[in-house]
């Protein structure tokens, strides 16, 4: 199995190279004459292609954002993860409200998490932004490549078995009831192992503010595989929380200088635009193959920075 | 069977039960009830939010299209984007902070407002919707959990906290 990401891994290297976008980047990077728009042209055409790619793979814009655009264009780390940080708060903050008014999002189960992992992206955001770029580089090629092995390991389950509710989710009464349309019912539902999920989300909300990524790779599993809650939910809950989680990495952000509008705003209105449009390609995707590919441009991505941070790229 | 038996049955079914799946479910209305304040929520999410990504086109295209005078031009941002956000801010002079609000007569610190906005959602409906709601309801636990996100977040805004360089 190793063999054959390797293979894929380098085929899509050679792939990312050739592309038309990738080369563009590349000569323009190396082009100091380059005028200033092409830039936000090329950010804007790179973020609207990962939107694209983000919704039909199922993942998170945030996820691809940083370290692809971290690899590719010639911005200081602390602009990406800035921007990164936006990116991922527009798309929660649009996303909320269908996903509440369904009850997918739920806030009895996303407030008191959301609470735990806004409080600890501060944490990380001052911890990103006071190590020297060459550690941060190596930890973030190591945290892609562990969460492009998450996306190849990881299986979600629709429905989880859940036990006897623990002392925090009854005192929380963490519950609720949401529509599924295959069954044409409402689903009820409820959590576990509490204590145990809120402390992973410590570690959670101090990543997603150390890198500027959007956290739904690892809020999905601990609220869907360790907390019990039906996949939608977790899903849904998650999207939503980062609305509350990044907000307070961003305040961080902001108020260091770390939010370059003319980085920032291309990325916004491209992911965004690029998630309307996958939405509309979804029907006929093959989202196994994408999911294929954005785990190999991640993994790529990972051992770019690692190296980078190493100092051999 | 009698009834105790049958709610022992029950009970011990529950403590490793199958998050309750559809087909098991008795035929119920289609209709989900959702909290009021979830929609209030979500009501203040769909609108801001929207109004918030229009501020940001809006000042963006005046910044660069120059109709708006820029604190750095766009022609010159690639000098200084490789630099690490505290070396950005002590080439250019920038104000860290809340000090781009005295600034907004630059474009690219006009574009700071829509972020602000859309960074400020949050808070506001934190407080002007969750908060009042959970009191009401008293629900303490909820309002106790509200009331400390809304401190964390203003803490965040405020600015206080600094970051060392590197």
């Amino acid at each position: 199995m190793l063999e054959e990401i390797i293979a894929k891994a380098s085929m899509l290297l050679e792939l990312a190279n050739n592309s038309q976008v990738a080369q563009a980047v590349t000569q323009a990077s190396g082009a100091p004459g380059t005028p200033w728009w092409v830039w936000p042209l090329l950010l804007f055409v790179t973020t609207f292609v990962m939107g694209i790619v983000a919704v039909m793979a199922g993942v998170g814009g945030g996820v691809l954002f940083v370290p692809i655009v971290g690899s590719f264009f010639p911005f200081h780390l602390d602009f990406v993860r800035g921007a990164g940080l936006i990116v991922a708060l527009a798309g929660a903050l649009a996303a909320g409200p269908g996903l509440l008014k369904a009850n997918l999002a739920n806030l009895r189960l996303a407030l008191p998490v959301a609470l735990i992992a806004s409080t600890f992206s501060i944490v990380g955001a001052f911890i990103g932004l006071a190590l020297p770029s060459n550690i941060l580089q190596i930890c973030l090629g190591l945290t892609i490549t562990f969460i492009a092995v998450l996306f190849i390991f990881s299986k979600n389950s629709e429905f989880p078995k859940v036990g006897k509710p623990d002392g925090v989710s009854r005192a929380l009464n963490i519950s609720g009831s949401y529509y599924e349309p295959s069954a044409g019912r409402p689903v009820d539902w409820t959590v576990w192992r509490t204590p145990q999920g809120f402390l992973l989300f410590i570690a959670i909300g101090t990543v997603a503010g150390m890198f500027g990524l959007g956290a739904g790779w690892a809020n999905v599993p601990v609220l869907n595989l360790l907390m019990g809650a039906p996949l939608k939910i977790a899903v849904g809950s998650s999207k939503f929380l980062l609305s509350i989680t990044d907000t307070s990495a961003a305040w961080v952000y902001l108020n260091q200088g770390a939010v370059l509008p003319i980085i920032a705003v291309p990325s916004v209105l491209g992911i965004m635009l690029g998630s309307l449009v996958g939405v509309r390609l979804l029907a006929g995707a093959k989202p196994k193959v994408v999911r294929n590919m954005v785990i190999l441009m991640l993994l790529f991505a990972g051992i770019r920075s690692l190296l980078k941070g190493l100092g051999w790229g | 069977m009698s009834t105790q038996a049958r709610a022992e049955k029950h009970s011990t079914q529950h403590n490793a039960m199958q998050q309750t799946v559809p087909a098991k479910q008795k035929k119920t209305a289609v209709k989900v009830d959702v909290p009021p304040e979830q929609i209030k929520y979500a009501n203040l999410l769909l609108y801001c939010s929207w109004a918030g990504i229009g501020i940001l086109v809006l000042t963006f295209i005046l910044y660069v299209t120059g109709l708006v005078g820029s604190y750095i031009p766009p022609a010159q941002v690639a000098q200084y984007w490789g630099l690490s956000a505290h070396e950005f801010l002590v080439e250019t002079g920038a104000p860290s902070g809340w000090g781009w609000l005295g600034m907004l007569k630059y474009g690219d610190f006009l574009n700071l407002v829509g972020i602000a906005f859309l960074a400020l959602l949050t808070i506001v409906g934190y407080l002007v919707l969750l908060l009042p709601a959970y009191i009401r309801k008293k629900d303490l636990s909820y309002a106790a959990i509200v009331t400390v996100e809304i401190l964390v977040l203003t803490l965040a805004a405020s600015g206080i906290l600094k970051v060392g360089a590197h």
